[in-house]
């Protein structure tokens, strides 16, 4: 097998002796990266909200989040930003593929020389670097490690809607609750925009890992009334949700609904631990059996207080239950979470309203405490001409008198004034009474105050809207009776102090439609009177809104108060949240901490 | 040494067997040496240790050690996320880490029922084939290397820089590639790849022949290696012995055939066996020689029937905390030196229970190579070493 060509082939190598070398000489001289290579981190800090999921897919912990000067914590930021230790780090670039902003990148450059070891670990984006402004290195390569697609809520056909007042949602499936609580990436950047701070992530990973029973407790040690959260929540943690800067947020409200609805009612009471309270001797007075009377009386209960709640009404729920049309909130429901309560023992006293058949001094006296939830109640007008006339209504009387089970007369050409929630409640539950409806807002739709969904539902039913319109007159006939409105035209002026643009008429622009009914929807506001005189003068009272400390105990040292006649923000969940609170300033109160 | 194995019995010069089957050496006799190969010897990739006792120069028993590399990958798979095991498995084999990537990919793939797109399996297949000829580029002229022929390496080192510039354009790093990512890959094709790919398979055309001729047309290169490492072919099955290894005793083992995954079935190819059944040194560099040169018509093969665009990554579940279901699977790919397999096991949590490597070096450089070595010179050991291409950090996981 050996043969003379084996003694000669290997010399063939000589042949080599005029190739060129291949090697480079100079050490010094710069070969850049290629245009993905996976160099030293570069981070833009205007688009970074801090939401950690670099570090959290790190395995080699090189990442850690620090507070970062001339970066403030607000909503949707956490005010953290990712400092790198390259040390640790092992150039995968997961923590790019997984960033939500896409405010995480690498450059191309992957040689440094420093003394000092510690250089090596620095905040990209704020230490600065000089491959800050690098064009080239790794980026997304345009996928996503989670699914930037929502689960689609299926909801009644719009045709179908607005011949009766069922229920709009249909709520998630296990799978579908499962596929959607699957792409939360566990931030918590949504806890803090929470008014409640209910524990988003932890209950969102209950349901991944199937333990419903678990998700729930998490629901209750924030919030008493998961079900109507998930039913018409504000969801302000939808707004600031990471995977919503690049993708839809995530169903966060969606998702509380089905664990509510998921676990049977009848073991509520078992896994939440209510079936043996402590039981206390001191007794709290609750005025108000809205959102927010309701969180202080489930929270005082479990701390073993006796509670007495007073309504004025025949029903609790205050504003959910009077203001939220059926088609959003079902009435069960409401019933099935308040009736909770009173098996947890709190007492119920309808028909019963403070100043009237009890007097505020004698329930001052008798309770070691009272908490006051009465919301707002006292619409605003809109001081025009003809504005009591027959035939102008007040969207919170006119959407409570529906939910009573009355059907008000608006005949079949409706108009509703302003651009709120309640607004589009008026106009959606006019429209299921046949009517054909009109929307006047003042300002331009993306001013609504509105949540973006009840707009898309108003024009999906057939609404029309008209914007930066503003009511100038309600036309009557003879009898008094509403036959037209008569609005002008505005244009948008901006505010020289940095506000919002604000709407100013245009000369000669009247228009008028012709109605059969003009519902009001611009607002409402507390009525204090009931207390006297002589409390009033003691209650600090600013711009209409009770003035409370961290507790939320107001000026009246045993008197505490939560929900709309206290919070601005004026939601069911901000609500919720200051009763929750109250409860806890109460305890401290009473037990003289 | 294991009582299985009888010691050949025409080595009365040597030591004799004792009642109890292990060799009776009296060092004090002054006729027998022991000394220790390694850990750190340039015939080696890696660290790994052999302990030698010889007479003269010939070694009469060879102890395999290792334990210089260890990391306790496995256990640190254990304490990871199934994502996070992603950057790590490429370090289990350094010159050929897309292997591991794609048993990782692989295996989390099966046991989530989730599928590659159709553009990522294809480049799936060519990211594996680049890595075969990365590896072989410097293992085949490592022949002469062992040899102090160190001029094909050094020819070797430059091919395989031009491929680890392919690399770095597609993958964004030259080693630890991380392209395969469980679900695709992480990237496609760069504008003008593909032409500077086939360009660089010109140049390995070139060096093939170069290499050919010093090393394998090379009468002291024959003169060392032939019949040098013998390992019969009925050992194969006995030891567990794959891939080219196998290959050379005659007998054909290639997952890419016998187990088709990915693109491999759609593809016109056939694994060279020695039919001489030569088994030596030679033989396995030889066939180490001829996979490198199928494995170059194979990626011209790739880029002519791959699809130019498509989708890179499947819906994956949420990286972050992407539970596998209950279950357990092998998976197993052909890499440059034979059958590379992961055993996974999922108890249903966002962490791996288990993923074990079953990687060609544990049989060949354990068990196979203390066999081989008894007999050998001293000098013969890092040939025989290398052409089971031993790697330790695939041993030590």
């Amino acid at each position: 097998m050996m043969k003379i060509k084996d003694i000669l082939s290997p010399f063939s190598a000589w042949g080599n002796i005029n190739r060129k070398a291949v090697t480079v000489r100079d050490p010094f001289s710069e070969r850049p990266g290629a245009d993905r290579y996976r160099g030293f981190h570069k981070n833009d800090i205007s688009k970074c909200i801090g939401c950690g999921t670099c570090e959290a897919i790190c395995e080699n912990k090189a990442i850690d989040m620090v507070p970062v000067e001339g970066v403030e914590t607000k909503k949707g930021d956490s005010g953290l930003r990712p400092m790198v230790d390259y040390g640790r780090c092992c150039w995968c670039a997961l923590c790019v593929d997984v960033c939500t902003t896409g405010s995480l990148t690498m450059s191309n450059e992957y040689t440094w020389v420093s003394e000092n070891p510690d250089d090596f670990r620095y905040i990209p984006g704020v230490d600065k670097k000089p491959w800050d402004n690098e064009v080239k290195g790794w980026k997304n390569p345009g996928y996503s490690l989670y699914n930037p697609d929502r689960v689609e809520m299926e909801e009644l056909k719009p045709e179908e809607r607005i011949t009766n007042f069922m229920e709009l949602v249909k709520g998630y499936s296990k799978e579908q609750a499962e596929k959607e609580a699957d792409r939360c990436v566990s931030c918590g950047i949504c806890v803090a925009s929470c008014p409640a701070h209910m524990d988003i992530p932890g209950y969102i990973k209950a349901i991944r890992d199937n333990n419903l029973e678990l998700g729930l407790k998490l629901l209750y040690d924030t919030n008493p009334l998961p079900e109507i959260c998930g039913r018409v929540c504000t969801h302000r943690c939808e707004e600031v949700c990471s995977i919503g800067v690049k993708g839809d947020p995530l169903a966060i409200r969606w998702l509380k609904r089905y664990i509510a609805d998921s676990v049977p009612f009848e073991q509520y009471k078992k896994i939440l631990g209510l079936d043996t309270l402590p039981e206390g001797k001191k007794h709290v007075a609750i005025i108000g059996a809205g959102p927010s009377g309701i969180s202080a009386a489930y929270y005082l209960r479990t701390l073993g207080y006796k509670v007495t709640i007073f309504e004025a009404k025949s029903h609790p729920g205050g504003a959910t239950m009077y203001g939220i049309p059926k088609y959003r909130l079902p009435m069960d429901i409401l019933e099935k979470e308040i009736g909770m309560l009173e098996e947890m023992g709190v007492e119920f006293r309808f028909n019963t309203m403070i100043g009237r058949e009890v007097k505020f001094d004698e329930l001052y006296t008798a309770y070691d405490a009272v908490f006051m939830g009465i919301g707002f109640e006292k619409p605003y007008l809109l001081a025009i001409e003809n504005e009591l006339a027959k035939g102008s209504l007040q969207a919170i009387d006119f959407l409570r008198e529906v939910n009573e089970g009355k059907t008000p007369e608006i005949g079949d050409k409706v108009v509703v004034i302003g651009g709120g929630n309640v607004a589009m409640d008026a106009a959606r539950v006019s429209r299921r009474l046949g009517a054909e409806v009109t929307i006047l807002y003042r300002r331009r739709i993306e001013d609504m105050p509105s949540d973006p969904e009840e707009i898309e539902g108003c024009e999906q039913e057939g609404i029309h809207i008209i914007t930066q319109a503003i009511p100038t007159k309600v036309i009557v006939d003879a009898n008094n009776v509403v036959t037209g409105i008569e609005y002008l035209k505005a244009k948008m002026v901006s505010d020289e102090k940095g506000g919002r643009p604000k709407p100013e008429p245009i000369e000669g622009s009247e228009t008028v439609i012709n109605v059969t009914a003009v519902i009001g929807a611009i607002g409402q506001e507390g009525a204090f009177e009931f207390l006297g005189t002589e409390w009033l003068e003691k209650l600090n009272i600013k711009r209409g809104r009770i003035v409370v400390d961290e507790n939320m105990q107001s000026s009246i040292p045993k008197l505490f108060a939560g929900g709309d006649s206290v919070n601005a923000t004026a939601d069911a969940i901000s609500a919720i949240a200051d009763g929750h609170k109250a409860a806890k300033g109460i305890d401290k109160l009473l037990q003289g901490l | 040494m294991n009582s299985k194995f009888k010691i050949e019995p025409d080595r009365s010069l040597y030591p004799s067997v004792g009642k109890d089957g292990k060799l009776e050496i009296d060092l004090s006799s002054g006729k027998y040496v022991k000394i220790w190969h390694g850990p750190n010897h340039p015939g080696v990739t890696g660290n790994m240790s052999l302990e030698l006792t010889i007479c003269g120069d010939e070694i009469v028993e060879a102890k395999t050690h290792v334990g210089y590399l260890h990391r306790g990958f496995e256990k640190i798979f254990e304490r990871r996320t199934w994502m996070q095991c992603f950057p790590t498995v490429v370090r289990m084999c350094v010159p050929e880490p897309d292997t591991n990537e794609y048993c990782l990919a692989a295996a989390m793939e099966e046991l989530s029922g989730v599928e590659a797109p159709e553009y990522a399996q294809w480049m799936r297949t060519l990211v594996l084939e680049m890595a075969r000829l990365t590896n072989l580029l410097r293992t085949v002229p490592g022949l002469g290397g062992t040899m102090g022929l160190g001029l094909g390496v050094q020819w070797g080192v430059y091919m395989r820089d031009l491929l680890l510039d392919r690399f770095e354009e597609l993958t964004g790093a030259r080693i630890y590639h991380m392209y395969i990512i469980p679900g695709g890959v992480r990237g496609k094709m760069p504008e003008g790849f593909k032409e500077r790919l086939l360009s660089n398979l010109k140049e390995i055309d070139d060096f093939s022949l170069r290499v050919k001729k010093l090393i394998f047309d090379n009468a002291v290169v024959k003169k060392r290696a032939v019949g040098t490492g013998y390992v019969d072919p009925s050992w194969v099955d006995r030891f567990g012995v794959v891939g080219p290894n196998a290959r050379a005793a005659g007998v054909n083992r290639d997952v890419r055939k016998d187990y088709p995954y990915l693109k491999y079935a759609e593809l016109d190819f056939e694994p060279y066996v020695d039919e001489n059944k030569g088994s030596d040194v030679y033989s396995r560099f030889w066939v180490r020689y001829m996979d490198m040169i199928n494995t170059v018509a194979l990626i011209r093969q790739i880029l002519d029937k791959m699809p130019n665009d498509g989708e890179i990554l499947a819906r994956i579940p949420n990286a972050l905390h992407w539970s596998i279901p209950k279950g357990q699977t092998y998976v197993r790919c052909e890499s440059s030196r034979g059958e590379y397999g992961f055993y996974a096991v999922s108890d249903g949590s966002e962490y791996p229970r288990r993923i074990n490597l079953r990687g060609p070096s544990y049989t060949h450089a354990i068990a196979l190579l203390e066999k081989l070595l008894v007999n050998a010179n001293i000098s013969d050991v890092s040939p025989i070493m290398v052409s089971l291409t031993t790697c330790p950090p695939e041993i030590e996981r």
